[in-house]
């Protein structure tokens, strides 16, 4: 059974839908990776599964279980994670308190998962104190991934994690989540340096015009000579 | 020491006030993005909350040694609260649920300021009223200043824990945003509402948590002022523009802000309206003859003291219109 599964989902902002029955499915070892062009609907896929808009057909499952159209307060109780794109700290609060806001839905005590968190990103826990609106964009990111990091998520979702960064922080983002990975989470993530993202992927998936067009693994993806003519560049 | 008594006690009873109020509306403005007009009027019912209770001890002839109307202050405080968040469930709530615009809630507010004001005049008419027609004396302290030559340093009990009140509270506000889990998701959700909903942060009860500060710190506020001067029905209706501009002034959203810029519009009024000449007279000997110190060199005549305050309001919004501590420009 896949930990997540997007099962023909349309969804939409109210007016013309713009996703028009994607298939998303991924394994709790799995990294998957959407790529596709502008517009595609990658981003949208993930908002859909985070109950950041409206399903109107289709369902999402998780671990089996409906979710359909659950809102964050009640999925991240449940495992699921997610890093937006832009906006994705709390500027003018602390590092740590950015972490701790991460945690808000958990009752227990999390100190644990805070100092996991900082033996990764040893840079958070120097600049602690300081407010995350001061940090450049690659620690920020840290910050929005260590935030997502600390309910203790099954499913981390992220919506363009290199989005802005230079390619030294695009390398060390991508070494940290598979990192992640390895420690038993789950990742999919919508990615614009597909061939890069894709290298890493066991699970690819290609939308365009809000349908999947391929579907395989990451390395399926990278050597099939349509996808990289369409959708990787030549 | 006239200056004393007329500025540093007025402003400061003054500041007060306004701070306590102003951390209101721009908590409010800082979770559900509005201006809440009602304000001025919750801080009336709170004042009237608060009397209602002393007189049933004034009934019984019962005195404390401080005044009535701050024993009772933390009853007042919790049922202000809790209308705070009726008014919530029944006025904005229903509108938050269609989506409504902020210009549209604070419309609503507007209304929300009419009832209030028709509830209490229904129930007390337009008369005033004080705590202290009741028989309990309003302590003056002096302090006996002639050994410098001056006169004494006054200032009523009221205002001394009037100040004290406000600390406390202020005190505890700052250990609650910054120390608990539920005030730290509060800055969160007013620093970035979508980031605090996706982070799994329950928003329904932060709004809850917002209105029982806001209500209750509006009665406290309310409460001070109908000690220092009289309770009437529209007491506080005419300091919610000061009030406002406390919380834009200090940078709308930001708690810390709202405390700075009440108290630097209650200095600015009280020094405003104060009468420079009280200071200049005692060195006439020493100023040349051709200076004629007139009866009265105040800024602004005392009817309009709240211009001081849209004179900073407009200054702050022409030279840093996010406010002193960077609130929300919008």
């Amino acid at each position: 059974m896949p930990l997540i599964e997007v099962r023909n989902v349309v969804a939409g902002y109210g007016g013309a839908p713009i996703l028009n029955g994607v298939d998303v499915a991924i394994e709790a070892s799995d990294i998957g990776v959407i790529v596709g062009p502008n517009g595609a609907g990658k981003s949208t896929t993930l908002k859909a599964i985070f109950g950041l808009l409206r399903v109107t057909s289709g369902q999402v499952l998780f671990e089996g279980e409906e979710i359909t159209n659950s809102l964050p307060d009640r999925l991240v109780p449940r495992g699921l994670s997610f890093v937006p794109q832009e906006k994705n700290v709390f500027t003018s609060m602390s590092v740590e308190e950015n972490l701790e806001m991460g945690a808000f839905v958990r009752r227990d005590d999390f100190s644990g998962t805070l100092e996991e968190v900082y033996a990764m990103f040893p840079v958070l826990k120097e600049k602690r104190r300081q407010p995350a609106g001061e940090l450049s964009g690659g620690q920020r990111q840290m910050v929005a991934m260590g935030r997502a990091l600390m309910s203790k998520p099954r499913l981390l979702m992220l919506d363009e994690p290199s989005a802005g960064l230079s390619p030294r922080y695009v390398l060390e983002i991508f070494e940290h989540i598979v990192a992640v990975n390895k420690a038993g989470v789950a990742i999919l993530m919508v990615e614009q340096n597909a061939r890069q993202a894709l290298a890493f992927a066991s699970r690819g998936f290609v939308l365009a015009q809000g349908q999947n067009r391929f579907t395989g693994t990451g390395a399926e993806l990278i050597a099939d000579p349509e996808v990289a003519k369409s959708f990787l560049g030549g | 020491m006239f200056f004393i008594n007329k500025v540093v006690i007025a402003g400061t009873v003054l500041g007060s006030i306004y701070a306590l109020g102003a951390i209101g509306v721009t908590l409010i403005f800082g979770i559900l993005r509005f201006a809440h007009f009602a304000h001025g009027d919750m801080m009336t019912m709170g004042a009237f909350f608060a009397f209602l209770l002393s007189l049933v001890f004034y009934h019984y002839g019962i005195y404390f040694p401080i005044s009535a109307g701050f024993v009772v202050l933390p009853v007042a405080m919790a049922i202000t609260a809790a209308v705070a968040l009726g008014i919530d469930k029944a006025v904005y709530a229903p509108l938050r649920r269609r989506g409504a615009r902020p210009v549209t809630l604070l419309i609503a507010s507007i209304g929300a300021t009419l009832m209030i004001q028709g509830l209490v005049r229904l129930f007390f008419g337009t008369g005033t009223y004080s705590f202290f027609d009741y028989g309990e004396p309003k302590t003056i302290f002096r302090f006996d200043m002639s050994w410098a030559g001056a006169r004494p340093i006054t200032f009523t009990e009221p205002q001394l824990i009037m100040v004290i009140v406000t600390a406390l509270l202020i005190m505890i506000l700052n250990y609650f945003l910054t120390g608990t889990r539920l005030g730290k998701a509060m800055r969160a959700m007013s620093d970035n509402p979508d980031l605090a909903q996706v982070s799994g942060i329950n928003t329904q009860l932060v709004v809850r948590v917002t209105w029982i500060i806001a209500g209750a710190l509006a009665c406290a506020a309310g409460t001070m002022l109908s000690l220092d001067v009289s309770l009437k029905p529209d007491l506080a209706f005419n300091i919610v523009l000061p009030i406002f501009a406390a919380a834009i002034v200090g940078g709308l959203g930001q708690a810390y802000g709202a405390i700075a810029g009440g108290f630097l519009l209650g200095f600015a009024e009280t020094l405003g309206v104060f009468n420079w000449s009280t200071i200049l007279r005692p060195m006439s000997g020493a100023l040349p003859s051709w200076i004629v110190i007139p009866p009265d060199l105040s800024l602004v005549p005392t009817e309009y003291k709240l211009t001081v305050s849209f004179v900073i309001l407009v200054a702050t919004l022409l030279w840093r219109p996010t406010g002193i501590f960077r609130g929300a420009s919008t």
